[in-house]
């Protein structure tokens, strides 16, 4: 059992409050052999620049530092590759820092800038990630990956990460799926909803119209894991500028307040040790007692079912922003679904149900744009990007991603940055005939979730209309 | 790459003693598109790293004279003392004093249990386990963690019953020397070169 001081427990307190102002993103896909990535990265610099009616030249004037997430220097066979990003896009001689904290890369690239402007060392700061994997065979890529596992007690059993990640699906199969069919179905459903959402996303490198039987079918990856169950492998890179209060106003009209909180957690499952769960808001004390009567195997927490850095990251998000209940509090999510069954599990470990109970957040449609079970506005969208299994998962740029998606939406312009056939065009992409624009109508907050691996890091960004900012704890 | 001139590594009076190669070039090939224009070129070479294991040494070399090797935390000042540690944890991660090793073997073989697992047919570049690879996560009595392995003989299940088994023969001094099995599994059954211990 291990347990935590009141100082580590701490709500973050900033300096001053920061802003979202823009952000971009380049073209995603499985393989980009006609750009480097450099080139992608000017893409979606470029793209953020035009979103608020700047040059690049513009708003490269207001840029003070730069946070450069990329996870993966092997793939690319380059070490300091974000001084040659920082050298093409002509930033020099700002002070830069690269970011690597696997599959949450994005997400800590974010939480890095953001403590840059809140701090008072910068007024205007560049967040941009980017990442590449196609330029190397796919064993060797599950090879590169697998070595993020630990090099002399995990790589070398098969050299395959997915393996190190099932045990866990496996676990929270057998006893919060119960091996049911009705769970086995609701995993398929949101890799339905995601792949469907990215049909009407140019971005997207994965869309696709399936059904629920079409992911049953699909061949075992690691049971119960199927291949679409699972996320993409992706190139490609997004950005976003951060500002205090006074750079963001002369940037835009409509800046959204951004909080960013991290959390931690083993990056050998085998080293995790049993704990009290810390509480959410919406939580009480004594809700989980009969956790383990009621899912025999499930009393142990954070186990192999649990993700403890979720579960913090929210924990300290949640109290920086004043968010209660993440269903009544945000109007929209961008979830890491790295897998089916790890969305599911995320919904316990950031509050929107409790746990044990993730499943009916599916069940319930609130998690579709338009509840296939009312017709009526879903609670709590998530993903309308196609999140990691159909839009995206270019490692370093995906936290950053939801961010952009997140924003907006808030902002009341995701259909122009969506609809328009040029950009359709300009990605090679066919616009779908009955392409939908899935704006939240009146969007105010929304959470993003950038997730690691097995759970070694993981971050909650938080974006806030300013005119709904919710009512914050101070104590 | 020949096996012959393959490089070795000595430590001699605290020092590293590269002997033979430990890296190949080889020309670079151009890739084009189906018009024939360029687009970019490999970059082949091979390579080898060196590796130190530290404070785990005896856990490596304990796998390969048949004993599993935990750690304790003995510091009595420590909301940890006593825990016991499998994976071997060289200093306790809350008060970060020196643990002491101590012989789980015993334990292990009275009976651990699996805690999940995974069967899959999917690998990366350099694995060397046969195919499919049955992990299993296992649990032992007074052991707070859980540590993960492979199957060797039949097949997992949450709850099963498996003691270890070592490559003592030709151990590889890696995490691989040290394998699964269900409880009364016969010695003729288990793989080349592995035994009880």
């Amino acid at each position: 059992m291990i347990k935590f001081s009141k100082r580590q427990l701490k709500t973050p307190k900033m300096q001053r409050p920061v802003y979202l102002v823009t952000g971009g993103m380049s073209k995603f896909g499985r393989s980009i052999p006609e750009k480097r990535t450099e080139e992608l990265v000017i893409d979606a610099f470029v793209e953020a620049a035009e979103f608020i009616d700047k040059s690049p030249a513009e708003l490269k004037e207001y840029i003070h530092s730069c946070y450069y997430g990329h996870f993966a220097d092997h793939f690319g066979d380059q070490l300091l590759g974000e001084s040659v990003i920082h050298d093409r896009l002509g930033l020099d001689p700002l002070g830069n820092v690269g970011i690597k904290t696997g599959g949450a890369t994005g997400g800590s690239t974010l939480w890095e800038a953001f403590k840059a402007v809140a701090s008072g060392y910068s007024d205007c700061v560049l967040a941009m990630g980017w990442e590449r994997m196609d330029e190397v065979p796919t064993d060797e890529g599950n090879n590169y990956i697998a070595s993020a596992a630990d090099k002399d007690w995990e790589t070398p059993l098969g050299h395959i990460y997915t393996g190190y990640y099932a045990v866990m699906a496996q676990k929270y199969w057998q006893v919060f799926g119960k091996e049911e069919d009705s769970f086995r179905q609701t995993m398929a459903e949101i890799a339905v909803k995601n792949r469907g959402y990215a049909r009407m996303n140019p971005h997207a490198q994965g869309p696709m119209d399936i059904t629920v039987d079409d992911v049953i079918n699909s061949p075992v990856v690691a049971y119960p894991l199927r291949a679409l169950d699972c996320c993409l492998m992706s190139v490609g890179a997004a950005c976003a500028i951060l500002c205090d209060e006074k750079t963001a106003n002369e940037l835009t009209d409509n800046p959204l307040e951004i909080h960013v909180a991290a959390g931690s957690h083993t990056l050998r499952v085998a080293d995790r040790r049993d704990m009290e769960i810390p509480l959410l808001p919406n939580e009480s004390p004594d809700q989980y007692k009969d956790l383990g009567n009621r899912f025999p195997g499930g009393d142990r927490y954070p186990g192999f079912t649990g993700f403890l850095a979720a579960r913090m990251a929210a924990y300290y998000g949640y109290r920086m922003a004043g968010v209660i209940d993440p269903v009544e509090d945000f109007d929209l999510v961008e979830l890491h679904d790295a897998f089916t069954i790890s969305d599911i599990q995320t919904y316990e470990d950031i509050g929107i149900r409790p746990y044990g109970e993730g499943r009916t957040y599916v069940e319930s449609g609130d998690c579709y744009l338009t509840n296939p079970k009312t017709g009526e506005p879903g609670k709590l969208p998530a993903n309308l990007s196609g999140g990691l299994i159909g839009n995206m998962h270019a490692v370093g740029a995906t936290g950053i991603m939801q961010a952009i998606e997140i924003g907006q939406h808030i902002w009341g312009r995701w259909a122009e940055m969506h609809e328009d056939q040029s950009k359709w065009d300009l990605f090679g992409r066919t616009k779908p005939d009955d392409w939908t624009n899935l704006q939240v109508d009146g969007a105010k907050r929304g959470l993003a979730i950038s997730h690691a691996g097995v759970g070694s890091h993981v971050t909650a960004t938080i974006l806030v209309h300013p005119d709904h900012q919710l009512e914050r704890n101070e104590s | 790459m020949s096996t012959n001139d393959r490089g070795t590594v000595k430590v001699e009076n605290g020092r590293y003693r590269f002997e033979g190669k430990f890296h190949y070039g080889y020309p670079n090939d151009p890739i084009r598109n189906e018009d024939g224009e360029l687009m970019g070129v490999t970059n082949p070479r091979d390579l080898t790293h060196v590796h130190m294991y530290g404070g785990e040494a005896p856990f490596f070399e304990g796998l390969g004279q048949g004993k599993l090797l935990g750690t304790r935390c003995d510091n009595s000042n420590c909301e940890a003392n006593g825990s016991i540690f499998i994976p071997f944890r060289i200093h306790c991660p809350d008060c970060l004093s020196k643990n002491t090793i101590v012989d789980m073997t015993e334990t292990a073989q009275k009976g651990a249990t699996v805690h999940t697992f995974m069967i899959t047919e999917r690998t990366g570049a350099f694995n060397t386990l046969p195919k499919p690879i049955r992990f299993v996560n296992v649990e032992f009595e007074g052991v707070p963690t859980i540590l993960m392995g492979y199957l060797s003989v039949g097949e997992p299940k949450i709850g099963m019953k498996v003691i270890p088994i070592f490559n003592t023969t030709n151990p590889t001094f890696t995490i691989l020397d040290l394998s699964w099995v269900p409880e009364e599994t016969n010695e003729t059954e288990l793989p080349e070169g592995y035994t009880f211990g």
